[in-house]
């Protein structure tokens, strides 16, 4: 998952909220008058006419319809290419999924479900790993960014430009550059590790197995470490976003009414700024669920993820069933999750 | 309380963000110092000795320039069919009501809270099966594909957040339609419309996942990154990282400084 | 399209605008002459600036046709009408400085010299060292001008504001009513003002159309729509009335006699909208600053003929120029009234009987059947 990606998602969902939020009554009535006029303008021209006289009668319905057709040929060409690119992949996927065949015979649909229990036997390991891992980095990215996310909002001043170019400029180089520069960080001669076998937190750690021995690299904590790194970007951005929103006299306010800080932050911050923990959370559990990267080149075997199995199951093991049917588990799951999660946190303007 | 605990209490958020900063600026960091290094061996991931060699040399290694100028070739061609086809789309939605409007949200929504790998699955299993040889032309679709969603996002915001009396003023100062869009609609959509075709740059430049399903042979950077991640990591990968950091950088912070000034003026 | 050096006038036939089930304008005929300073007035959502619109082709009426100097232009798309329209909130294109805003009309219209016209028009509306600024870096006041400039200069057979003036603050709001004032003398172009400031309707235009959801309720010169308001209305939402419940008693001569709070009022005829029948109701008005009052001691001194009727200070409030006492009265609603600080008498105060007089002359008469609050509280929803 490329990083600047969702990022831009994060920063662009939330403009086009607060514009919705923004339009005026006046701009819904016109609006209202612009469907009149797209979608009902035959029924209405026959209205107008017997005012209007006769002769305007035909001219009238003809650029009508012609405008009623311009936003689909608008959207034809797009539309036509995310239907036969993204959309029918899905489908086919998933009817690859149940195939059976080899790479020499040809596959065949046999509606071979036995596929998909296989591949949940075989790789559920991989499946929770990726659950536990995604979810782990997504707390760590809420409980990293959201002070950083503040301290743009409210405490920056007049380096909050500044500020924000350094969230945004990391990812202005390749990320599979940055992703190898964490090898070098955690690298077992290096101060990262001297300074935590030293502190004696490693012991500890590798007591909990989220280390190994005396090294970082090709470990659990490596991986989650990368995968928080990676999408910490997406967390930040929505949450600085709704964060920004908040009228910094709600604190005063709050201070007035006998609100200690930290009372204040609980009561009135934290939930004024839950639609960007809902974007926050979604925009860094998805990505990281599905990453390989971080765990290809951070872990070990050991350490493989959902995503590393999909990989290399298409690209090496060229096992196409297996590889559609686990992408296929992977993407329900995910959809899922992400459903019941928006319907709970009550957040429905996502999109 | 001593005045140094209720400092610390008083800018405990100030302490925890830039701790923050520094964990996402270590990396950047490291690529930067590791781009003067002189590693021996194939992978430069200890720090040796300082040297400029790579930085004299970066086309120094086989294929590195060559995958660049194709990630760029790419990037550019990407930006222009998404940009083109994801305006076009924006536009409709955000000017038009229509029946099919909710499908069409959502078909634009799902690519982007789809995990990559799912996407990049299946649309290689389309191409296997289609007998379509992988190369420029697989991964100019895949890219135009997923860029096409963060345009269509980026544009609709800005035309939604346009004044519709503009418009309307226009067409009262005897602008036809056709003038009217020319003259007002576009220029005013237009930041809306670079950003979506800036993102849709930077997105098909930096990806891998889809790319590494759909390539075949091909190496673009990414690809090439990742390959070197297995064979050897030369010096050079750290400079092209430093060198297009500082290029991004110094080209918002020239933007910033623009800004600034007319806003002063 | 013509370079007219006056105006046209406009005529609306049975115009209406429906969208979906809700009725914004009903059929509504209306006449604006020639060089008239035309002011539509009423709260928000009440037609008016669809009826605005209209005129200037941004919506097209659901029945009806819109005449202008006697040419059908119901079917013109906006481009093509002689009429321009300052827009609320100005709508000046951001992306384009002040001279480009205005010449916009004179370059879509294929006037290829137009630097002399616009440097003179900035210089009419005293912008001339502000045309090579953006939109944004202008006042309110400033970027207000610049809309009348840019819809000027096109010389149009009418003039379409659209609340020209909600944006300003109330000092330059009074500045700006007399600069358009003087500027439609200038320049004798139909200027139609649509407005929800019933002060800024009376203080510029000549005739003044009030409109109510979707209906024209008056119209009229505006000293006659405030001096003898037809519904209530127009007599709550221009300034204030007070409104009593009265019988007609008796019919003598010009006047109508009728009881109300336990006294007798009289009534001009002609002053009076409702249908007179002898012991029907009626609506009888007053003005809060044609009523004097007198103490109830000093009751004898009261001329005769003159409306009387007796109450108790309830509240006064004093307001610089003068002092505004609300009185309880019996069998009346709560009535206001509006005193000059000339001679203030130390005895009104709270709780003081005193006796309400006016000239019977300033009297109007309304339909019982209608809404006494009606036009009250509209004011505040007002954006």
């Amino acid at each position: 998952m490329s990083v600047s990606r969702r990022a831009a998602w994060a920063g662009l969902r939330s403009r086009a909220a607060t514009k919705e939020r923004a339009v005026t009554r006046e701009a819904r009535a016109s609006e209202r008058a612009g469907t009149e006029r797209a979608g009902g303008s035959v029924t209405a021209a026959p209205e107008t006419a017997p005012d209007a006289g006769p002769v305007q009668k035909p001219p009238l319905i003809k650029p009508a319809v012609r405008k009623r057709l311009v936003p689909y040929w608008l959207l034809l060409p797009g539309i036509l290419w995310l239907l036969i690119f993204f959309a029918a992949p899905l489908i086919y996927q998933a009817s690859t999924s149940v195939q059976t065949g080899s790479l020499e015979e040809g596959f065949k649909v046999t509606w071979h479900f036995q596929t998909y229990w296989d591949a949940l036997s075989e790789y559920y390991p991989q499946f929770l790993r990726s659950v536990l891992y995604a979810a782990t980095a997504t707390v760590l990215c809420l409980l990293l960014g959201y002070p950083l996310a503040y301290l743009i909002a409210f405490r920056a001043g007049r380096w909050r430009n500044l500020v924000m170019i350094l969230v945004i400029a990391p990812f202005f180089t390749s990320f599979l550059i940055r992703t190898l520069a964490w090898k070098t960080i955690l690298s077992d001669s290096g101060p990262v590790v001297g300074v935590l076998n030293s502190l004696h937190i490693l012991d500890v750690t590798s007591y909990l197995g989220i280390t190994e021995g005396q090294r970082v690299l090709a470990t659990p904590l490596a991986v989650v470490c990368g995968l928080t790194y990676n999408f910490l970007p997406f967390m930040i951005l929505p949450l600085y976003t709704s964060l920004e929103r908040i009228d910094p006299r709600l604190h005063e306010a709050a201070g007035d009414l006998y609100a200690r800080p930290f009372t204040t932050f609980r009561k009135v911050t934290f939930p004024l700024s839950m639609p960007g923990v809902v974007a926050g959370t979604l925009l860094t559990f998805i990505p990281s669920a599905g990453d390989y990267i971080n765990a290809e080149l951070l872990g070990s075997t050991d350490q493989k993820m959902i995503g590393n199995v999909i990989q290399s199951q298409f690209l090496r093991v060229l096992d196409y069933p297996t590889a559609a049917a686990m992408s296929f588990i992977l993407m329900a799951a995910i959809l899922t999750m992400v459903t019941v999660y928006i319907r709970k946190s009550g957040t429905e303007d996502l999109v | 309380m001593t005045a140094l605990t209720r400092w610390i209490r008083r800018n405990l958020v100030i302490i925890a963000g830039i701790g923050t900063l520094a964990y996402l600026i270590l990396p950047n960091v490291v690529v930067l110092v590791f781009s003067f290094n002189k590693p021996n061996g194939r992978f430069n991931y200890e720090w040796q000795r300082f040297s400029t060699d790579a930085w004299t040399d970066p086309c120094g290694v086989a294929d590195l320039c060559g995958s660049l100028s194709l990630s760029l070739k790419i990037a550019v061609w990407a930006t222009i069919g998404s940009t083109v086809l994801g305006t076009m789309i924006a536009f409709a939605l955000a000017r038009y009501r229509f029946r099919a409007r909710p499908a069409v949200n959502s078909l634009i929504f799902l690519p982007m809270a789809m995990p990559e790998v799912v996407m990049a699955a299946s649309l290689a299993t389309l191409f296997l099966n289609m007998g379509v040889d992988f190369g420029f032309w697989t991964i100019l679709i895949a890219h135009i594909m997923f860029c096409l969603s963060f345009v269509v996002t980026a544009v609709k915001a800005r035309v939604m957040s346009m004044d519709p009396r503009l418009e309307q003023a226009a067409q009262d100062l005897y602008a036809s339609p056709a003038q009217t869009f020319l003259r007002v609609t576009l220029p005013i959509a237009a930041p809306g419309i670079a950003a979506g075709a800036l993102l849709s740059f930077a997105l098909s430049f930096d990806d891998f996942i889809i790319t590494n399903f759909n390539a075949g042979s091909t190496v673009t950077f990414p690809m090439f990154v990742w390959g070197s991640a297995q064979r050897g990591t030369p010096v050079q990968i750290n400079v092209i990282g430093t060198a297009m950091f500082a290029v991004a950088v110094l080209c918002v912070l020239v933007g910033q400084l623009a800004g600034a000034r007319r806003k002063r003026s | 399209m013509t370079q007219p050096t006056s105006g046209g006038d406009v005529r609306l036939d049975r115009i209406s605008k429906t969208y979906g089930s809700f009725n914004a304008v009903h059929p509504l005929d209306l006449h604006i002459p020639a060089g008239s300073f035309f002011a539509l007035l009423g709260a928000s959502g009440c037609g008016k600036t669809t009826t605005l619109r209209m005129i200037a082709g941004l919506e097209d009426p659901t029945t009806g046709t819109v005449r202008l100097a006697g040419e059908d232009i119901t079917d013109l798309p906006p481009h093509k009408r002689p009429v321009n329209t300052v827009f609320q909130s100005y709508a000046l294109f951001p992306h384009l400085d002040i001279f480009e805003n205005v010449a916009f009309g004179l370059r879509r219209r294929g006037i290829k010299s137009v630097k002399k016209q616009v440097e003179e028009m900035l210089e009419l509306v005293q912008l001339g060292d502000f045309a090579r600024r953006k939109p944004q870096q202008l006042s309110g006041g400033q970027q207000q001008r610049v809309a009348v400039a840019r819809a000027l200069i096109n010389h149009p057979q009418v003039l379409l504001l659209d609340e020209p003036l909600g944006a300003l603050d109330l000092k330059l709001r009074r500045q700006m009513q007399l600069e358009l004032k003087r500027i439609q003398t200038e320049v004798g172009i139909t200027f139609i003002h649509v407005t929800h400031d019933q002060e800024e309707a009376m203080t510029m235009a000549d005739t003044v159309a009030v409109m109510n959801s979707g209906r024209v309720e008056q119209r009229g010169a505006p000293a006659e729509l405030y001096e003898n308001p037809g519904t209530t209305f127009v007599a709550n939402f221009l300034g204030t009335s007070n409104l009593i419940e009265a019988e007609i008693t008796d019919k003598s001569g010009g006047d109508l006699v009728l009881t109300a709070a336990g006294g007798k009022l009289s009534l001009p005829a002609d002053r009076c909208s409702a249908p007179v029948r002898t012991g029907g109701k009626v609506l009888v008005g007053v003005r809060p600053e044609k009523i004097t009052l007198a103490h109830a001691e000093d009751a004898g001194s009261v001329p005769e003929g003159r409306n009387r009727i007796t109450g108790r200070i309830a509240d006064s409030s004093f307001i610089g120029v003068s002092t505004q006492y609300l009185i309880t009265t019996p069998g009346s609603p709560d009535i206001t009234v509006y005193e000059q600080n000339i001679e203030r008498d130390a005895r009104l105060v709270p709780g003081a009987e005193v006796v309400l007089h006016w000239n019977p002359a300033h009297t109007f008469g309304l339909d019982a059947a209608q809404d006494i609050d009606a036009g009250t509280e509209l004011d505040e929803e007002a954006p």
